[in-house]
This record gives structure tokens, C-alpha cells and sequence, in this order.
């Protein structure tokens, strides 16, 4: 293997035992790898599978066959057979992973939402605090919200948040599901910049983007998906 | 964290009969130094009769719990002698009940709750005792000047914070929570978990949290046991278990709360 992220043959379906045990396939044997240095765009209807492989990749679900190889630290870690240990120590170091959707934590800070990235990863806290800062500042929230906790949030300021939570550490592969899916121009032009740091600092990118000027801006390749098989 | 070193607590082939009534049967996992464990189900799916067996609170009908103790290793808890279980759970264990009042002594001040811990494993200076109660009232969050007061004054959350400061001032290697948020409503619960989400994290405690509340296993917990009429049904990262949960009983858990 020659990426950061490779994957093969990799099968998905979810059974909804509370619904009559319905089968729902939704990837159905995906081949893709990802070369550090490049961004690659998952495009497709809704609902063909594009976060599932995201997903899959993160660990957050469980794929039934197939293989997920992560190059991390001196070796490649396979994510569909690794331990949950395994898996975390993966999404502390190698795999960054932006959701649709921030999911809050009471009472923490944006701030400090963000500087716990690096503080798991073993940075100091002072050195963390100024990175979160310094990230957050760029994707236009202001000092005096950084200090709240963001459950109170718009939905873009939300997301810049989850955004900043991930790109304050350089993690070599990125999962970016919707990064600018409910920004405004000015933000959306930021993250793009982001993006293209990340791809430049030689980060694998793995991405969906419904905004096709993003897509255009970031993407190196674009994989068509349907029907839950790889069709490009 | 390696990926190659000891668990700090393994349980095997775990089972507990209550007379002809089934607790547990054949619960097995491992816990890491600093690794949350969650464990979930209905009530009487067994999973207090699981923490208070691998708390020693408990014995089991079969099966064994290992626990990596700092000076001789790995012993099995239930077959050490009774002076050395005790000295576990007084200085490398803490136990937080749902119901604080089991945990405190309520006819002592808050000061002195926390001090007992710290004399039980021989401090006796009392200026430092006093020092150490006062810090440890601030790290949960407490107001200094009720140190000398009786818990019975406090409220609730209060009491739930004095219970965990006892517990963590003699620097346990181990946690066991049985509902630590249950009897609190919903703004001290949230301020609870992050306190307590804060400390795991600052101390690099383990900790084994029972709970049926979905949301606080995913906010406190690494890992997460799925447990129905005595029995695990599934294992897992707490983020896969609750969004991508396999087994019909998981899916029903999770289908049935209305924001997990």
C-alpha cells in the first residue's frame, strides 16, 4: 500500500431488527485508496453511502467485510478488525474526522472543546489554548464566544467550531463529511484555504462536498458512487 | 497509552446466582488504566450484580476478576486474604453509589468525610488532612467555607460531589460508579459529568460506570457493555455500540431514547 488510507472490498448493510428485521445494503464491495497530498471527493445521491464510508473509516460503524488500512504511527492498522483501544489510539493521532453535526458537550467551552484535541494528543495546555484560539480566530468566532459552550450556537458557528475542533491538529488523514454545508461565502472560502493546507502539509483527504464550487476548489479526484458500488 | 501493556481489571467467566435467581452469567472483559468502561441495560439486567462483583462487594458463584495491583501484580480479588481486599478498597479503589447518603457519613462534616479516607491510609497530620479536604472541596467544585458543615445540609448535587471527593483523595487507580447522576435533575447532571469527565481525564483513572442514561455513558465512557437478563449481548466502542448497535436489544435501547 502506497496511501494513507486504503480500502477494499468493503461491505456495509444495516439491519433494523426493530423494524421486521429489514436488510437495508448500502455499500456493496468499495475499492479506494488515498495518497497522502490528496483530496478526494465521495459524490453521489443522498442516502447511496457517502458518510457510511466515512463512517466506516472512523470506526464508528462496523463493516461486514472488507478492509479499512490506516497507515498509523510505523506500521497499517486495519480499522474493520482493530481493537476499540486501537481504534482510539487511530482517531487520536491519525484519523480526523469533521461530522455534519457538533454534538455538545454542557457546559465545555468552544475553546476548550477545541485545545482537548491537542491536550489528548499530549500537547501542554498553554500551547493548546493558543492554538485553539489562533484556529478559531481564523474561522471568525470571536474571543468573547469562544468562552461559552457552544450549545447556544447557530448552526455555522456550530460547525466551524466541529471544523476547528479537527484542523488544530495536523492529522495525516482527514474525514470531511459537509465541512461547509451551513457556512455563509466568507467562511466557506476560509475552509476551503484550510482544506488546502491540510492537502498540502501532505494530509490524505477523504471528503464529501454538495457545494460544487468546494468540491472544485479542494478536490483532486472525484469518485462517483451509486447504488452502494463504486462506479468511478 | 500502549496497546501491548496489562489491564488494570479483568473479569472471566463472571457469574453470580442469587440462590435459583440469575444475576450475571459469564461476563468477561478487560479494563486499561485510564479507560472509562460504561455499562448499560434495564434494570435487573445484572449489570450492578457485575460492579459489585468486580468491587468485591460481591462474591461470585464462578468465575474470576484480576486485578494488577501495584505492588504484587495481578491477584485474584476474590481469593486474597480479607485484611488485603480491604486495603485495596480503601486506598487503590473508589466506589461512588447512586445514593450518596450510602457513601457518606452524614454524621460527620464534609471536612471529615473526605479526611477519613486520607486517615485510613495513615496520614495523621492534621494540618495537611485539613489542606488536602479544602483543596479537594475546590476541585469538585465546592464552596471552602462548608467544610465544616454536615452533609445533611447539602443538597443533592452537593452530596454527590462530597461523595466523589472522598473517593478520589486517596489517588484510587479505579472507580466504580453505580448511576452516579440518577437521583440529580438535568443542570447538576450536566455539571456532574463534566466534572467528572475533567478529572478521568486529569487523573488517568479508570472507571466503571453503570448507568441506564445513554447519554452520560456516551459522554463518560471509552467502552460500553450491553447487558439483558444477565448476559452481555454487546461489546464495543460507546460511539459504534450507540450509533451502529447490532443486536436487537441494543437497537431498541437506543431506538427508544429521545436523544442519546
Amino acid at each position: 500500500m502506497t496511501g494513507a488510507l486504503r480500502i477494499e472490498g468493503l461491505e456495509k448493510s444495516f439491519v433494523l431488527h426493530t423494524q421486521g428485521g429489514v436488510r437495508l445494503p448500502v455499500l456493496a464491495g468499495l475499492d479506494l485508496e488515498v495518497e497522502p497530498g490528496e483530496c478526494v471527493a465521495l459524490h453521489g445521491p443522498s442516502g447511496v453511502g457517502k458518510s457510511t464510508v466515512l463512517r466506516c473509516v472512523h470506526g464508528n460503524y462496523r463493516a461486514d467485510a472488507g478492509r479499512i488500512l490506516v497507515r498509523h504511527r510505523e506500521g497499517v492498522m486495519n480499522m474493520v478488525t482493530a481493537h476499540p483501544r486501537e481504534v482510539l489510539a487511530v482517531r487520536r493521532e491519525t484519523i480526523g474526522h469533521v461530522s455534519q453535526f457538533l454534538r455538545v458537550i454542557p457546559r465545555v467551552s468552544a475553546a476548550d472543546v477545541v485545545a482537548e484535541t491537542l491536550r489528548d494528543r499530549g500537547t501542554d495546555r498553554e500551547s493548546a489554548d493558543d492554538a485553539a484560539r489562533s484556529i478559531l480566530h481564523r474561522l471568525n468566532i470571536p474571543p468573547e464566544l469562544q468562552q461559552l459552550a457552544p450549545a447556544t450556537f447557530s448552526g455555522g458557528e456550530q460547525q466551524r467550531v466541529n471544523l476547528a475542533r479537527v484542523l488544530v491538529a495536523h492529522y495525516p488523514v482527514l474525514l470531511l463529511d459537509e465541512p461547509t454545508a451551513s457556512l455563509d461565502r466568507e467562511n466557506r472560502e476560509v475552509v476551503i484555504d484550510l482544506i488546502r493546507e491540510a492537502a498540502g502539509r501532505g494530509a490524505a483527504i477523504l471528503g464529501i462536498f454538495h457545494d460544487a464550487a468546494v468540491r472544485d476548489a479542494v478536490a483532486t479526484r472525484v469518485v462517483a458512487m451509486d447504488t452502494g458500488r463504486e462506479a468511478a | 497509552m500502549a496497546c501491548d501493556d496489562r489491564p488494570l481489571l479483568s473479569a472471566r467467566g463472571l457469574t453470580r446466582y442469587y440462590g435459583r435467581i440469575l444475576g450475571c452469567r459469564d461476563v468477561n472483559f478487560d479494563i486499561w488504566p485510564g479507560e472509562v468502561l460504561g455499562i448499560v441495560g434495564e434494570s435487573g439486567s445484572g449489570k450492578t450484580t457485575v460492579l459489585k462483583c468486580i468491587s468485591a462487594r460481591l462474591e461470585p458463584s464462578a468465575g474470576t476478576v484480576t486485578y494488577d495491583t501495584r505492588t504484587e501484580g495481578p491477584v485474584d480479588i476474590h481469593r486474597i486474604s480479607e485484611p488485603a481486599r480491604r486495603l485495596l478498597m480503601r486506598t487503590d479503589w473508589g466506589f461512588v453509589h447512586q445514593d450518596p447518603r450510602d457513601g457518606l457519613r452524614m454524621a460527620v462534616s464534609a471536612g471529615a468525610n473526605i479526611g477519613e479516607r486520607l486517615m485510613a491510609v495513615g496520614a495523621r497530620h492534621y494540618g495537611q488532612i485539613r489542606e488536602t479536604a479544602t483543596n479537594w472541596l475546590g476541585k469538585v467544585e465546592m464552596d471552602t467555607g462548608r467544610m465544616d458543615d454536615l452533609p445533611c445540609t447539602f443538597s443533592g448535587g452537593m452530596q454527590q460531589r462530597l461523595q466523589i471527593a472522598r473517593n478520589l483523595v486517596t489517588a484510587p487507580r479505579i472507580v466504580f460508579m453505580d448511576e452516579p447522576t440518577g437521583g440529580l435533575d438535568v443542570s447538576v447532571q450536566a455539571r456532574l459529568l463534566d466534572l467528572l469527565r475533567g478529572l478521568v481525564s486529569d487523573l488517568g483513572l479508570a472507571a466503571v460506570v453503570v448507568t441506564h442514561d445513554l447519554a452520560v455513558t456516551r459522554l463518560l465512557s471509552h467502552r460500553l457493555l450491553v447487558m439483558r437478563h444477565g448476559t452481555v449481548v454487546e461489546t464495543g466502542l460507546t460511539d459504534q455500540v450507540l450509533d451502529d448497535p447490532q443486536h436487537p436489544y441494543t437497537q431498541l435501547l437506543v431506538s427508544s431514547v429521545l436523544h442519546p
